[in-house]
Order: C-alpha cells, then sequence, then structure tokens
C-alpha cells in the first residue's frame, strides 16, 4: 500500500514528504542542513544531542527535528539567531561536561563533536570545565572505551542493539553521573556477550570508543557502514 | 601612525603557540614594520608595560605566578587574545585536574623519583587547583583555539587587529 504523502514546508519551502517520517528526514531528503550528533541513519533517533531543535509555527517550545513527525501543512524554520545560540550552547555543555583534550586524541580531525564546532563557529566555552574523574576501559583485546570523551549520544547503543543484536551497551546512572556501561557494568574484556564486530566503535562521533594501535589524528570511524546494515534490515531511513 | 604595541605571553604551555607565530615567516617583516613586540619570550623586557594594544596569551592559568601575570596584563592591555588551546580549553594542562595537586606531587617528586626525593618549593610559584582557561579568570576578547593554531591563522587574526580590526573566525578555528 503507498504511504500517504503530506505537504510540509521547510524555511518557507513547499516540500512533498512521506507520512511517517520526521522532519529531520525530510530535511536530508531536500539537501537542507540541520546540525545532529546522535543521530545516526537506519538506528532509531532519540533526541539525546539538542542540536537539531528547530522552530515550529504555532508551538511555542523547539522541538527537536530527529523524533518530531513531520505533519500535514507543518511548518519548521531550521535557522533563527535563537536556534543558534541554543544549539551552541547545547555543543559549549557537551563540551565542558567531560574532559575532551581534542590535541591528544585518536579521533582529532575526524571527530563530529570537534567538527560541529567548527560549523556552529564555536571557538571556546563560556561554561566552567567540569574535570571529571572518569575511567578508561582497555580490556578488550582489539577496542578502548574512553569516558573522557564520550557525549552519550547513546549510537553505540543502539548500533549494538538494533544491528548487530548483542546489546552489549547501555547507560547506567542519572544526569550528569550516567555513564556508558558494558553489560551489567562488566569491563568490556570480560563481556560475553560482545562478538567484537566493532560496530559500535565505526557509530560513535567521537574518540570515546577507539581501536587500539591507533595514533593521534589516525583513527578514522565508517558510520556509513554501520548505516548501511542498518538500512538492510529495515531499520529507519 | 605610531606602530602598535603588540604583547606576547606564556602561561602553562608547551611553546607551540609562539613557534606557530614564528612560522608565519618573512610576514614576520611585515608585522615587525606595523608593530613593536614589547614583552614576551621573544623579547628582553623584564615588566610587563603599561599601554599595550593586543596581547597574545598562549597557555592556560596554572600557578599563582599565572594568575598574578594574567590580571596585570588585563589590566594593562587593550585587546587579550586567548591562542591556542591551552589559553582557550585549558587542554593538556588540564590533564592534571582530575588529581588533587598534594597527590600530584606527591606522585612526580617523592614516589617517581629515583633519587633526591622533594617538592620543590623555593622559587617555584605554587599551583593553583585547577590550570583553567583564561576567560576563566579574567576577560579575553578574542579566542583562537587550534593546538597550535595553524600559521596562517595565526597571521590573518595579527593582521586584522593590526588594522584594528576584530577578526572573524568564522569557521575557520578549530580545537586541537
Amino acid at each position: 500500500m503507498p504511504q500517504k504523502k503530506i505537504s510540509i514546508r521547510i524555511d518557507g519551502e513547499l516540500l512533498s514528504a512521506r507520512d511517517g517520517q520526521t522532519i529531520l528526514d525530510v530535511a536530508r531528503a531536500n539537501n537542507k542542513f540541520i546540525p545532529t550528533l546522535c543521530y545516526l541513519k537506519g538506528l532509531s533517533a532519540v533526541g539525546a544531542c539538542r542540536l537539531c531543535m528547530v522552530e515550529v509555527s504555532g508551538i511555542q517550545k523547539l522541538l527537536p527535528a530527529c523524533t518530531t513527525p513531520a505533519q500535514d501543512g507543518m511548518s519548521v524554520i531550521t535557522t533563527t539567531p535563537k536556534l543558534t545560540r541554543y544549539r551552541k550552547i547545547a555543543l559549549e555543555l557537551l563540551l565542558v561536561e567531560r574532559n575532551h583534550i581534542c590535541a591528544i586524541c585518536v579521533s582529532n580531525g575526524h571527530c563530529e563533536l570537534q567538527n560541529m564546532a567548527r560549523t556552529l563557529g564555536v571557538t571556546h566555552a563560556r561554561y566552567p570545565y567540569n574535570y571529571p574523574r572518569l575511567p578508561v576501559d582497555v580490556s578488550h583485546e582489539r577496542f578502548v572505551m574512553d569516558h573522557n570523551r564520550c557525549i552519550l549520544c547513546t549510537r553505540c547503543v543502539r548500533a549494538c542493539d538494533e544491528v548487530e543484536g548483542a546489546h552489549v551497551w547501555d547507560v547506567t546512572a542519572r544526569g550528569i553521573q550516567s555513564l556508558l556501561t558494558c553489560e551489567l557494568n562488566e569491563s568490556w574484556g570480560a563481556s560475553r556477550t560482545c562478538t567484537s564486530c566493532g560496530k559500535c566503535v565505526q557509530a560513535c562521533p567521537t574518540g570515546a570508543l577507539a581501536e587500539k594501535g591507533w595514533a593521534v589524528e589516525e583513527m578514522t570511524k565508517r558510520d556509513d557502514n554501520v548505516s548501511r546494515l542498518a538500512v538492510r534490515r529495515g531499520g529507519l531511513v | 601612525m605610531s606602530k602598535i604595541k603588540l604583547a606576547t605571553v606564556w602561561l602553562d604551555g608547551c611553546a607551540g603557540c609562539h613557534m606557530s607565530l614564528l612560522d608565519i615567516d618573512e610576514s614576520l617583516a611585515a608585522v615587525a614594520g606595523k608593530a613593536d613586540i614589547v614583552y614576551g619570550p621573544l623579547v628582553d623586557a623584564q615588566e610587563f608595560p603599561e599601554g599595550v594594544d593586543v596581547t597574545l596569551v598562549e597557555g592556560a592559568v596554572s600557578s599563582q605566578d599565572d594568575l598574578k601575570k594574567i590580571q596585570v596584563i588585563r589590566k594593562r592591555s587593550r585587546l587579550v587574545v586567548a591562542l591556542g588551546d591551552c589559553a582557550v580549553t585549558s587542554n593538556v594542562s588540564a590533564m592534571r585536574n582530575t588529581i588533587p595537586v598534594r597527590k600530584l606531587l606527591d606522585r612526580v617528586y617523592l614516589k617517581g623519583v629515583q633519587s633526591q626525593p622533594g617538592i620543590p618549593n623555593d622559587g617555584v610559584p605554587a599551583l593553583l587547583k585547577h590550570a583553567v582557561p583564561v576567560h576563566e579568570v579574567v576577560k579575553v576578547d578574542l579566542h583562537v583555539p587550534g593546538c597550535p593554531p595553524p600559521a596562517a591563522t595565526i597571521l590573518s587574526v595579527v593582521a586584522e587587529l593590526l588594522e584594528g580590526r576584530k577578526p572573524d573566525l568564522g569557521t575557520k578555528a578549530k580545537f586541537g
């Protein structure tokens, strides 16, 4: 059965969309840029990073484009001074929350967080740095998990659960204490469900999950491969 | 037109930003034609002078001495530029911040040495609890991230400042 067609406006342009698509889906399909960090094509959307916030006519609050379904007649604005300000705030808070030291990171130069700062024109963080003391899990034979560089986007959690079907990763605790956790708080190397497929590493936007054996700037990721597999499995397009 | 008074300062950093500044090569001659470098590791001045137009600050604020210096610098400079990731984010200098200062010094100077253990306290300034970005201590007028910022970026920033304009880094600036 063909899906119902709907029309929405994005930044004034009238676009046709399929019923069930999100605002972000429609924007991407029409080459309109909305910044994202926690979104990865093919995986379920969670609206964690708050960078894709948009304004929708008639609604007072801002809505995340990745989780808001497009509705017939909807009018969306993707770029306003207010949205730019809020996106910068969200990004700066990510930068100060943990110890993101680009200069010594395996993903320096290939990091989505670093690139997003550049795209949004963030030259510094206006908030005091948090400097939390966080562990680095090097127990896995091939991979490393560095909590200092994690932004809790949960792309690894979803890639492992929805594509690999192993659900090794999840998030434990609440608020500022939230931490990525392996199984029931095991070290990664002791995991009995991890298949060592590496999809979590490829899906990770920063240097939080990386392969061993790479030095600064050397770790490049192929999250497009995770997306392709996810779409083949019938994931969200 | 009188020359612009330019100062550079080296706080808790590795001198890499100053090296990158020197990497503008022959453009240094053009800068020297328009500005006097009145203070910094590249010149001999012992005291930070009054009435400086532009000060480029490399490094995080990490010790009592850094703190005193940057406060004087702020008072005596019209524009303060945080140059490089240590000045902008505290960067590598901040890697000690998760360890209490006392424990850190113990580990480095007492437990970590083969001979003559002892925490130096004569002629060296006390460390602050945290190494922090410059703008957490004093007002900063411009941030130029990068570890180090590329020579071309520094040159474009300095050139704009010498012309009396505020540089717009736009999307050129990058951490790391």
